[in-house]
């Protein structure tokens, strides 16, 4: 039973928790970029939160489902059809045997989470279900690919549909932040720049780190290499602001002057390119 | 060398780091993992894992720590403890490596930049004893200290888009090998055959920080053999083991 990729969209992957706890072998965290939604999605079917997912970015798959499922997209909006007919966001759905559904766009935010009862099983590579390069075979999911997946027969469980996607967490611009390990040696200037300006997501975004437009110009000096964490921001010599997100690499030579609060990651990641943020101080 | 007294920070709220002065050095990288060590021992599973680098421990604590700078005084004290490197279990590895020009891709370029001769390269290279510092950038990617100072050269002004799994290379003051095919601005001077990264294997990576590696100079013909005889898991690498 199985979940066959008809067009792979923009970029869609499998992820659930990721790997915490491998950053001594130089293997990032990785996992859903968006953890809120993705617990949501796992949540509506009645899935234990951290199940594997669809990770689905602006543009979706087409996907052909072998057998029936119960399944939920989870996200802030998108343009969802089962068969053709129009699916709302947040609610599980019955998918029947041979259906076809077409995730077309992402109307708001950036990504959106498919789950399908007791998740995809995708093989576990140590000890997560998480596409990434040089650990599983691909990054990303492709034409003709088959995922396998539970049948599920009987009526739609209603009580999962009660849960509420709480979309007004997504609204804010103000990302809190603590102190990064050499916040301390950035001048008074540079922090209040941190702090008053806003920031235009750039285009060059990704999975492992998101990138901005604007420059604050610094003559600080690379830091020996040290440990990173994802939510970390970094500041470089040529004054791009960098965060790193769920697949950057564990260590870094730039120095780290501030540090997203834990929401704050999936609020970020729901960001598109062009929107603006700022920075808080907790 | 100051081991005591370093700096104590929460990073985000799950995690501390602990700093030491900004210097690359042997027995402060001993001392960095008994700390380690005594941390892991104290803590058991309340850990998610502690992360060295040349100069710093980053301890990741799992999500039922709910109040990371309540540990710190803790923290203080084990390591306030320690006087001195605590002896552990180390082993030295002989890693092949075909510095032959098909893979030697800027050899010539090293040679005119440093006035050396390409034979002086590979010399120089082999003849060191180097440690591995802690693994990063790139799953499986270690972080060797020992490069000799006439090797050293800057990294490519263009880096390449693709660099071959096992290319061994010297960026800056810098040389390790990329454990995966990976754009990389690294001058390439050989590769080594023995794959320094098995996602099938538990752990991934058999080297570990305060290990040390030598490399050793084969023909083509034997990186071929090597190459397959590692493909099929039936190379043994040469090791010695030593309390560091």
């Amino acid at each position: 039973m199985y979940v066959e990729v008809l067009k792979a969209g923009l970029a869609t992957s499998i992820q659930d928790k990721g790997r915490p706890g491998l950053g001594r072998f130089g293997i990032p965290e990785s996992g859903a970029m968006d953890r809120y939604a993705a617990k949501l999605a796992n949540l509506l079917v009645g899935n234990r939160e951290d199940s594997a997912v669809m990770e689905i970015t602006l543009m979706g798959p087409n996907l052909y489902f072998d057998c029936t499922a119960l399944a939920a997209v989870a996200g802030i909006d998108a343009e969802v059809l089962l068969n053709r007919m129009a699916i709302p966001v947040n609610k599980p759905f019955l998918v029947p045997k041979s259906s076809v559904l077409e995730i077309k766009k992402i109307t708001e935010g950036k990504y959106l989470y498919l789950a399908v009862k007791d998740g995809f099983q995708l093989p576990r590579v140590m000890n997560s279900r998480s596409m990434y390069a040089g650990i599983t075979s691909k990054s990303m999911l492709e034409k003709k690919d088959r995922i396998h997946v539970t049948s599920v027969s009987g009526n739609l469980q209603n009580s999962f549909s009660s849960i509420r996607f709480n979309k007004e967490r997504y609204s804010t611009s103000c990302l809190s932040v603590f102190p990064g390990p050499e916040f301390s040696r950035l001048p008074e200037n540079i922090k209040q720049q941190l702090f008053h300006q806003t920031f235009t997501l750039s285009n060059d975004s990704n999975r492992m780190a998101y990138l901005f437009e604007e420059c604050i110009q610094n003559n600080l000096q690379p830091i020996l290499t040290g440990p990173v964490l994802p939510g970390t921001v970094q500041l470089t010599p040529s004054g791009k602001i960098v965060v790193l997100m769920r697949d950057g690499q564990v260590t870094g030579g730039y120095p780290r002057v501030l540090q997203l609060h834990a929401d704050c990651l999936d609020i970020l990641a729901q960001k598109r390119p062009g929107e603006k943020i700022g920075f808080y101080p907790r | 060398m100051n081991y005591q007294n370093p700096h104590f920070q929460a990073y985000g709220e799950q995690a501390v780091l602990i700093v030491w002065e900004e210097k690359i050095n042997g027995d402060l990288l001993n001392f960095i993992l008994s700390a380690r060590d005594q941390i892991e021992m104290a803590y058991r599973e309340t850990l998610v894992e502690v992360i060295n680098t040349y100069h710093s421990l980053l301890i990741k604590y799992s999500p039922s720590i709910k109040n990371i700078t309540k540990e710190i005084p803790f923290l203080q004290n084990l390591i306030g403890g320690l006087e001195a490197p605590q002896k552990a279990q180390a082993a030295r590895y002989h890693l092949p490596v075909c510095y032959d020009e098909k893979f030697g891709l800027d050899l010539t370029h090293i040679s005119v930049t440093n006035n050396l001769k390409i034979s002086e390269i590979q010399q120089l290279h082999t003849a060191a004893d180097y440690i591995i510092y802690f693994i990063g950038f790139l799953p499986g990617f270690l972080y060797l200290g020992g490069l000799n100072k006439k090797l050293f050269c800057n990294r490519k002004e263009m880096p390449r888009k693709k660099v071959k799994k096992g290319a061994v290379g010297i960026g800056g003051k810098q040389t390790g090998i990329y454990p995966v095919d990976a754009p990389g601005g690294w001058q390439l001077i050989g590769n080594c055959p023995v794959p320094v990264f098995n996602v099938q294997n538990d752990p991934p990576v058999i080297f570990k920080p305060g290990d040390h590696i030598r490399f050793y100079p084969v023909s083509l013909e034997e990186y071929r053999h090597i190459l397959a005889e590692a493909e099929k898991g039936v190379f043994s690498l040469q090791k010695e083991d030593y309390v560091r």
